[in-house]
């Protein structure tokens, strides 16, 4: 439900480890708030959503244990460097210690700007910053909210090895993306098919 | 739970980190507090006794406006680039972020209002007596008023004019306040003790700690659905 409109109904799927599902769909047909609901952001006015088979809201910070999730916006506070925001993302992220914050940066290619502040990056590079959550905090499930908007194609390229190889050792990817993906072990829902 | 400490550790350096990088955001409630309070001078003439007796409600009502005018920041930033939904589904009680953000809060705009105060009283003639009253009303008032606040900077996260809805929504519940704070420092200045009143502060900042972030993490959760 967005407003007084619902935006979909019986929608229905389960994700194993391993698997990648990609929510395609017209704009405004609800793939945010699906993924804001996935999250236990927003709540659904039917239905829940099950994590390890209990319903999220029973479980606590179990659930966002193993939850990393990307959206809209970056989440990135415009006075602090980007090492300073990787290593607070760290401290709020709780999960297994992963990538240490320099790997991560090197990685996405924002080591020369790892000591500047982040008001003054890019779109493209605000968006690799965000990503660069996933490297630094070990989570099996991630949430994934128009991941490679801004993003230049060799960083597009990148974020897909990325997403194949979190599959490919075991973990679990929702995304939605305009992007014509082609990677091993994924699915796709077409939301509009669900359209209430 | 030593785990849980260093994360609120980490937000409120975050806080205070980012506070003194923008240092508007400190500056601007204190000017506005010394400015008020030398406002009431001008306004109604240098008269000492005048000014004495006025002293505690005027210090007291511009420390109160002043830490208003904070409050909408308090969260507003995070709310805007996204930092706030990563505090929700961050795997710890959102309470005990919201507890720390608050602290952070207290630090960068109620602790330099308590510092700034003694400047103020004496140019409104208050002995020192009464300063030292008011400071330590002060001291005890001022996280009442950022905690009893961030219900109200919670609750408007998000809407259209919300300065003004934060005014409507918090300031009566200010006014317990108010009244035992200003009364401690008339108390002092009348010869009387002013434990009375400190200790009501004190009961009044107790509450406000245990209650209201509960209603501030649950009034963050619906601004963001």
């Amino acid at each position: 439900m967005r407003g007084d409109r619902p935006l979909f109904r019986n929608l229905s799927f389960e994700l194993e480890s391993g698997q990648l599902l990609h929510i395609t769909g017209q704009n405004g047909c609800g793939k945010t708030t699906l993924l804001r609901t996935l999250c236990g952001l927003s709540q659904s006015a039917q239905g829940q959503v099950l994590w390890q088979d209990q319903p999220i809201r029973d479980q606590g910070d179990e659930y966002f244990d193993a939850l990393h999730f990307v959206g809209h916006a970056n989440a990135i506070e415009g006075e602090v460097n980007a090492l300073e925001q990787l290593r607070f993302n760290i401290k709020l992220g709780g999960g297994m210690p992963s990538k240490s914050p320099e790997e991560a940066l090197e990685y996405l290619g924002l080591s020369p700007y790892r000591y500047l502040p982040t008001k003054l990056f890019s779109q493209g590079q605000q968006r690799r910053l965000a990503l660069a959550r996933l490297l630094v905090v070990k989570k099996p499930l991630w949430i994934l909210d128009e991941p490679f908007t801004a993003l230049d194609h060799a960083t597009v390229k990148l974020m897909e090895q990325l997403l194949s190889d979190h599959v490919a050792t075991g973990g679990m990817v929702i995304l939605t993306s305009h992007q014509i993906l082609s990677l091993a072990n994924s699915r796709e829902i077409k939301l509009d098919q669900y359209h209430a | 739970m030593p785990d849980m400490l260093s994360v609120i550790a980490s937000l409120i350096k975050r806080d205070v980190t980012t506070a003194l990088r923008r240092s508007s955001d400190i500056l601007n409630p204190l000017v506005f507090f010394a400015i008020v309070v030398s406002l009431f001078p001008l306004g109604v003439g240098p008269e000492p006794n005048l000014l004495r007796t006025m002293a505690p409600g005027v210090l007291w009502v511009a420390a109160l406006l002043a830490t208003m005018l904070s409050l909408g920041r308090m969260f507003s930033s995070d709310y805007r680039n996204g930092s706030l939904e990563q505090m929700v589904i961050a795997p710890y009680p959102l309470t005990l972020l919201v507890i720390a953000r608050v602290s952070a809060h207290w630090l960068m705009t109620g602790l330099p209002l308590v510092i700034m105060t003694p400047l103020l009283s004496i140019q409104l003639q208050l002995d020192a007596a009464a300063t030292k009253t008011l400071l330590l009303s002060l001291l005890i008032g001022t996280p009442t008023l950022s905690f009893i606040g961030s219900v109200g900077a919670a609750l408007t996260l998000g809407l259209r004019g919300g300065g003004v809805l934060v005014s409507l929504l918090v300031l009566p519940l200010y006014t317990p306040i108010l009244i035992f704070g200003a009364g401690a420092v008339s108390a002092t200045a009348t010869g009387v003790s002013p434990d009375a009143h400190l200790s009501l502060l004190g009961a009044l900042l107790a509450l406000a700690i245990t209650f209201t972030p509960m209603a501030t993490a649950t009034a963050l959760r619906i601004s963001l659905d």
